[in-house]
């Protein structure tokens, strides 16, 4: 029996991608078949990238066929990585490529997460500039944008693409698959240090329990520091999710945030999904609500109509009203609406500058009492200017000198 | 560099300004009307009966316009009517060819047209990149062309001008028919410098053909055809700016630069081609135009809607259009007096007395490569396959701020080079170069480093983004190591050769 194995993608539409084969056997050595479009400039280095994986898989007989349109060598290994692995060859240390340029620290558990976009976990091309856009955060999905037969493909990539590709200022996110499946891409993804973990489909709190115990499991037995967070953030995609979304939230110390997944949610209601969300109004309350209670963070969907800006824009001005901190994206473009639905208006800022003054006037002078103008402000209304001082600071949007900037620091 | 191209003898590049013509400009006979049809009607009923009359014989210059762009059918209908009557080793010369020209392939193998002197793309750009084509190719600009006919570098002996709208008598224009294309600029040289001109039209109308972008006292003959292109394929219908949001990124850095630098400002021109890039940075610089209050004196096409937009909307005095790309641009041009069609004698030309590109306060324009050096290559790929014409790319260098948007790689290919396959465009005419990951001054232009100092966009320095280039896409391509022999030389805008092309051994065709 020839063991044989492929993985990638081929056809007139694919570009930065390969597609490779690889049939275990014979006594020849490793016969190894180069096409590339970029053969003149990378083809020795096509092939010494896939004879460097091969040699660490030790794989010493096989017929290896690879279809190259222009993909980055993180992409070139991956791919030969996981055509060998599929063909039976066990998984060995080796296979990685270089580390990007840049490092990226930890994430801090309140940080800005505004804007997440998403990028389909077997679709290089995407990753390679994400990070240019300025999103608060990438998603590499390992879940509903991969096709089951590339679910293995695409957890290689993923981890080769959180190891290589620099992101820029965006934190890194992977979406797992649901159950056994998704603490396997844990296995892969962990090591490289991704800095939230999207859990989908979350119903149960031990769901969370489930996995953070594998992201566990895998940081002492790969000796990963400790002190390098793995954030958590559950999906809630459903009526029972939504009904458990407290004990979800406060399910693990390392959850920093809850978001809710419409289309699968709306489907479980058996109701449809609307230009401005009205079926879902309580659902989305409800977690607002549990997310507050729990201290983490709130944050909504995604609006699947690229075209429809202005229905994006009033999305976003109504999710933060309620209560949100940050919405999906499921192109670069809807990023900067985003941002802007999310930030506090010009007035909104000013008054809560002045009120965030006001106090610093009263503390400096041991007032018990803030007053702007002839009135009184009571401490809830400071508490909500420092809080959206705090935030606009974060999004850029106060300049240096300006009030406020002692006490920033929020709550 | 040969230096002997076709059996002429070839002057070096020199520098960007050195070349200085000497003695009178090369001109067709003297013709007179005695012997033309006093009722003006110059028809005859096909190319052959044209051509024969024209006097076609063997290795002769044939020359035609590309502004029926991948719709042409005129082109390969002159041909193959040469080829009809027997003609050999003739020379194509046309403003640009499209992939719609692929059979001169089959021509050239039989041996009606020996070489191609214009812009070689896809297929043909293919064979001449493997050495098949008999003679050398020749890369001129735009205004290369018309140098080249004006001091007698290439005299064409017979031109065969597309006409969209046309009369008997031989006035034509693009604006108006069926056809109907915009400008027909690239053609006036034509007729004003070939022996012999035929006007081939699917749109007769009664004399007079008005208003005439070419005057039919230019023309011999005239011939009606069915169809002179394919409508779908001469203009787009509408033009869509990209979708690209990388694509995008750089429109935008290009518009905050234009800003930035103070570039945009009251009474400003500048030029956008039909790119991606070019077409979604005017949207980018309109919006910015309409914050700050600003206007345009003049834009320079290939216009679009996008551009017709800001005429409509006031946003720019006037239009200079070198090529229509759309249907908005062809109504236009058709009615609006502010939208004017140029020559690119007066655009792009080394004998003309100036001209408008070295008036353009800023040109947007893309590149295959740039090195360190600001040095750009727009005709070949980086495996030395011959992909692109020059157009009015090494023209236009000559605006007061040339910027190159172009992203830093394409897939694995790098495109911010240590030093470009082909030279199309030397640095010293080359001021910035933006891409999705960062804004390069050339350090030649201290005023426009100054100018932006205090700006937030990426501005670095062109090392730094070639060595994060290379980081990405596994180090520095293999050199090119090109063939035995030359297949086209690359004409500086003066006439003189800038760099060659060389033939590509085996591997596999570009995309």
């Amino acid at each position: 029996m020839i063991a044989r194995g492929e993985a990638g993608h081929r056809g007139p539409d694919v570009r930065s991608d390969l597609h490779v084969e690889v049939e275990l056997g014979g006594d020849v050595g490793v016969d190894l078949e180069v096409t590339s479009k970029v053969e003149a400039l990378y083809g020795e280095a096509i092939r010494a990238d896939a004879r460097r994986v091969l040699g660490a898989l030790e794989v010493d007989h096989a017929r290896v066929r690879v279809r190259d349109e222009g993909a980055l060598p993180w992409v070139v290994m991956a791919r030969v990585e996981a055509a060998a692995v599929r063909a039976g060859v066990e998984p060995a240390p080796g296979t990685l490529p270089a580390r990007a340029r840049s490092a990226r620290g930890p994430s801090p558990r309140d940080r800005l997460r505004r804007s997440r976009l998403y990028l389909p976990g077997d679709s290089p091309r995407f990753m390679v500039n994400a990070g240019l856009h300025g999103p608060d955060a990438v998603i590499l999905d390992l879940e509903d944008s991969v096709h089951p037969d590339h679910k293995h493909a695409a957890r290689l990539l993923v981890r080769n693409a959180i190891r290589a590709v620099d992101f820029g200022a965006a934190e890194v996110m992977v979406r797992i698959n649901q159950g056994v499946p998704g603490l396997e891409d844990l296995d892969a993804v962990i090591p490289e240090a991704p800095d939230v973990i999207l859990v989908p489909k979350v119903e149960h709190a031990e769901t969370v329990l489930d996995v953070a115990a594998r992201i566990h499991a895998i940081r002492d037995e790969e000796g990963l520091d400790p002190s390098r967070p793995v954030w958590l953030m559950p999906i809630l995609e459903s009526a029972l999710g939504i009904e458990h979304a407290f004990d979800i939230a406060r399910a693990h110390e390392s959850v920093v945030a809850l978001t809710i997944g419409l289309e699968d949610y709306t489907a479980d209601l058996g109701v449809a999904k609307t230009r401005d969300g009205q079926e879902s109004a309580w659902a989305r309350k409800r977690l607002v609500n549990a997310a507050r209670a729990a201290g983490v963070q709130a944050i909504d969907s995604v609006y699947g109509d690229l075209d429809d800006e202005e229905g994006l824009r009033a999305w976003g001005i109504r999710a933060r009203s309620m209560g949100f901190t940050g919405m999906g994206c499921v192109h670069p473009r809807q990023i900067r609406p985003i941002h802007e639905s999310f930030a506090p208006g010009e007035d909104a800022l000013a008054r809560a500058l002045s009120i965030v003054e006001a106090f610093r006037d009263a503390s400096e002078r041991g007032l018990g009492v803030v007053s702007l103008g002839s009135k009184m402000i009571d401490p809830p209304v400071v508490e909500r200017a420092r809080r959206l001082v705090a935030d606009a600071k974060r999004m850029g949007l106060v300049p240096n000198g300006a009030a406020g900037t002692p006490v920033g620091d929020g709550p | 560099m040969p230096l002997l191209v076709n059996g002429r003898t070839q002057t070096p590049y020199g520098g960007v300004r050195a070349h200085a013509p000497e003695g009178t400009r090369h001109g067709p006979p003297i013709r007179s009307c005695r012997d033309y049809p006093t009722d003006g009607d110059k028809r005859v009923p096909d190319l052959r009966a044209a051509l024969e009359r024209c006097g076609l014989s063997d290795g002769m210059t044939l020359a035609t316009h590309h502004h029926l762009r991948n719709g042409d059918r005129v082109a390969l209908m002159a041909l193959q009517a040469a080829a009809e009557l027997g003609a050999r080793d003739l020379r194509w010369f046309p403003s640009a060819s499209f992939p719609a020209h692929e059979p001169v392939i089959d021509l050239m193998d039989r041996g009606v047209v020996h070489h191609i002197e214009g812009s070689m793309n896809g297929p043909l750009g293919d064979y001449a990149s493997r050495g098949k084509m008999r003679g050398l190719g020749v890369l001129r600009s735009h205004g290369g062309r018309y140098q080249a006919m004006q001091d007698g570098e290439v005299h064409v002996d017979i031109a065969v001008i597309a006409a969209p709208t046309a009369d008997a008598f031989g006035n034509c224009s693009g604006a108006v028919g069926p056809s109907a294309c915009g400008s027909l600029g690239f053609a006036l040289g034509d007729a004003m410098y070939a022996d012999r001109v035929v006007v081939v039209t699917d749109n007769l109308v009664p004399f007079p053909a008005a208003p005439w972008q070419i005057e039919g006292g230019w023309v011999d003959y005239v011939v009606e055809v069915d169809s002179i292109g394919d409508p779908s394929q001469i203009v787009s219908g509408t033009t869509q700016v990209t979708r690209s949001p990388d694509r995008l990124l750089i429109a935008e850095y290009v518009a905050r630069f234009l800003k930035d630098a103070g570039i945009m400002r009251d009474g400003f021109s500048f030029q956008a081609g039909a790119g991606g890039i070019a077409l979604a940075f005017v949207q980018y610089l309109k919006e910015m135009m309409k914050a700050a209050g600003v206007k345009a004196r003049f834009v320079r096409g290939g216009s679009t809607r996008y551009l017709v937009d800001l005429l409509k909307e006031g946003l720019t005095d006037y239009i200079l259009d070198g090529q229509t790309f759309d249907l908005a641009g062809v109504e236009s041009i058709a009615s609006d007096p502010r939208h004017i069609a140029t020559s690119p004698f007066t655009s792009y030309n080394w004998h003309g007395k100036g001209n408008f590109a070295s008036m353009v306060d800023a040109v947007v324009l893309g590149a295959t490569e740039v090195d360190v050096g600001f040095n750009g290559n727009v005709n070949t790929h980086s495996d030395g396959l011959l992909l692109h014409g020059i157009g009015g790319w090494q023209n236009c260098l000559f605006s007061r701020c040339t910027i190159l948007a172009v992203p830093s790689f394409r897939d694995r290919i790098p495109v911010i080079v240590e030093r470009v396959t082909t030279l199309t465009g030397p640095g010293e005419l080359i001021d910035v170069v933006i891409t999705e990951r960062g804004v390069c001054v050339n350090p030649r232009r201290r005023d426009l480093l100054d100018a932006v100092k205090g700006s937030t966009l990426p501005i670095r320095s062109i090392e730094d983004l070639k060595a994060e280039v290379e980081g990405l896409v596994g180090g520095p391509p293999s050199p090119f190591s090109p063939g035995e022999r030359p297949v086209a030389v690359v004409k500086w805008v003066d006439g003189t050769v800038i760099d060659s092309v060389w033939e590509v051994e085996g591997g596999e065709g570009g995309d």
